[in-house]
């Protein structure tokens, strides 16, 4: 059976504007919208549209967190994925934790692709299709904004900051999704009560065994420094005068 | 005392800007020694540039064919094999920063710091989280190697009065064959580099056409401007991806910024907050950009922008 892996992370929804906890420990989250990290939503896009081309036979959705993170996952499975796998866990875990338990999957599972969303939108690391695919030994194809399958070779182009670079790389691999990869559906009523009767399977993560990664300390968390609003001109005239008087033309 | 390996980004002949960028946060570092290493197909002529970036004691090279292009399965293993000597590994928030020290990081059995804005101890820095909508102090175990990404933004470019030593290092580490590189589509522009230039244009989703472009290309040409634009820009296919500031697109620091029909969702303002000067031109006077804007200009762009590309 050929199976995809794809990662879904809960973050707080792309539109909330989020704030500190006025006593600096975190950010405040309480009662704030939640959904599947955009990025996370485009790679299982991408892992389905593979599956319907016939080119995979089972697509699962696995995630790190709560158990409030079933909510993603339905939402994961009502998109179309076949199964669900909630890694459970109350504290929030390191990075090259995620990858290590994303990595206990890929050995149980076995699949031929792993596709997780290039960044998480909460905390901007950038790092876990990375690592996993360094603790698997396998390639990696990150900010992929196209993904093609021949065979055993995956052809990847990614979004660089010079342009597009075009890769290939053996299977099995890691791939993490850029925004251009494609549109994500949207799911649908019927699809909703179906994903209801798909499995999800929850581990908790203390029965991985996972060696924690060195904790790197979160000592504080502050508002950023805000620019202040400046003038208003009224038009072209007064723009060029207000330019000229910054010495910027 | 801190030892710094800085890995230098290059296409082959030049050093990316990048570079510079990190070493100025490297050097905040009390007491930081700082090499930095070469990782190329023919490595002399960036060597040579790496050589004058002040506060470096070394340039190390490392040449292989594999070398060639930058691969980051190719890379990290090389760089591991020479990090047993070093307290620091750092390298640029570029793609190609993003996309390798996680692969070092792993390799290492450590955590990674990505963005570093500012730093505060040796183990001790700052980064923005939540597209820049709140800045975390994290602190690493000072036993272990602290791999990090310095978001360029944050700094401005070390001096090159230096005439640090070349020297070149064998690897012996093996390397994966697994990943290929075929091609580079590069952006063929002769603008300047969006995330160097002094000024920037960026448009938005209300230019409505990649025709209506134009007028941002001519005002960028006017003023020897570099071109951005937001994701939605990006999105409608106006502009190609590399083009894009924000979040998940660049993040720059240019003096002046005219953001044009860019209303300033907090995604793309985290892309720009460390400019100079923001110019806002927008018909929307509620737009959130004119809540950040220096100088914010309420209007149909159709009409004010050809006016500024005269008026210039």
């Amino acid at each position: 059976m050929k199976k995809i892996l794809v990662g879904l992370k809960r973050v707080v929804d792309y539109n909330v504007r989020v704030r500190v906890k006025s006593d600096g420990s975190g950010i405040e989250t309480d009662g704030v919208k939640m959904s599947i990290n955009p990025f996370d939503e485009i790679a299982l896009e991408e892992a389905l549209r593979i599956k319907e081309k016939g080119a995979a036979d089972e697509v699962i959705v696995v995630s790190i967190g709560s158990a409030d993170a079933q909510q993603q996952l339905r939402t994961g499975l009502a998109m179309g994925a076949d199964r669900a796998i909630l890694i459970e866990t109350d504290v929030s875990v390191d990075t090259l934790s995620c990858a290590r338990a994303l990595l206990e999957i890929v050995n149980r599972e076995d699949p031929f692709l792993v596709i997780l969303g290039k960044q998480a939108i909460d905390d901007d690391n950038i790092q876990t299709g990375q690592m996993l695919a360094t603790l698997w030994d396998r390639p990696q194809a990150s900010f992929a904004s196209q993904l093609d399958i021949d065979g055993d070779i995956l052809h990847v182009v990614r979004e660089i900051d010079i342009g597009l670079e075009k890769i290939e790389v053996d299977l099995p691999a890691v791939a993490t999704a850029d925004l251009r990869l494609n549109e994500p559906r949207y799911v649908k009523l019927p699809d909703i009560m179906k994903a209801k009767k798909k499995p999800l399977d929850t581990l908790p993560f203390s029965d991985l065994a996972i060696e924690p990664g060195p904790e790197i300390k979160h000592v504080l968390f502050e508002p950023p420094s805000e620019r202040e609003r400046g003038i208003m001109v009224d038009d072209v005239q007064g723009l060029v005068a207000a330019l000229k008087d910054k010495g910027l033309v | 005392m801190a030892k710094i390996l800085l890995i230098a980004e290059h296409d082959g002949t030049t050093l990316n800007p990048s570079t510079a960028k990190t070493v100025a946060c490297a050097a905040e570092i009390e007491g930081a020694e700082i090499d930095v290493v070469v990782l190329a197909d023919s490595a002399a002529q960036v060597a040579a540039e790496a050589a004058t970036l002040d506060s470096i004691a070394r340039v190390l090279t490392i040449e292989n064919a594999a070398n060639k292009h930058p691969l980051a399965a190719v890379l990290a293993p090389q760089i591991v094999a020479l990090a047993g000597a070093y307290s620091h590994v750092f390298g640029p928030s570029t793609t190609f920063g993003k996309d390798l020290m996680p692969r070092v990081a792993a390799l290492l059995g450590v955590n990674q710091i990505s963005d570093i804005m500012s730093v505060e101890g040796s183990h001790t820095f700052k980064r923005p989280i939540y597209a820049g909508s709140a800045v975390v102090t994290m602190e690493a175990p000072s036993d272990l190697p602290v791999v990090a990404t310095v978001r360029t933004a944050s700094y401005r470019a070390i001096a090159c009065s230096n005439a640090a030593p070349v020297e070149s290092v064998a690897s012996s580490a093996e390397l994966p064959s697994h990943t290929r590189f075929i091609e580079l589509q590069a952006g063929s522009s002769d603008r300047p580099d969006l995330q160097t230039a002094a000024k920037v244009v960026a448009g938005g989703r209300a230019l409505g056409s990649d025709e209506s472009f134009g007028l941002i290309y001519a005002l960028a040409e006017k003023l020897g401007a570099g071109v951005g634009a937001s994701r939605a820009a990006v999105d409608a296919g106006y502009v190609p991806n590399e083009m894009q500031v924000g979040q998940t697109g660049k993040i720059i620091a240019p003096d002046l910024y005219i953001a044009i029909g860019i209303s300033g969702a907090i995604q793309h303002l985290t892309g720009i907050k460390d400019a100079g000067t923001i110019v806002a031109i927008n018909k929307d006077e509620e737009a959130p950009i004119f809540e950040v804007a220096d100088i914010g200009l309420v209007g149909d762009l159709f009409s004010i922008v050809p006016e500024l590309t005269e008026a210039l």
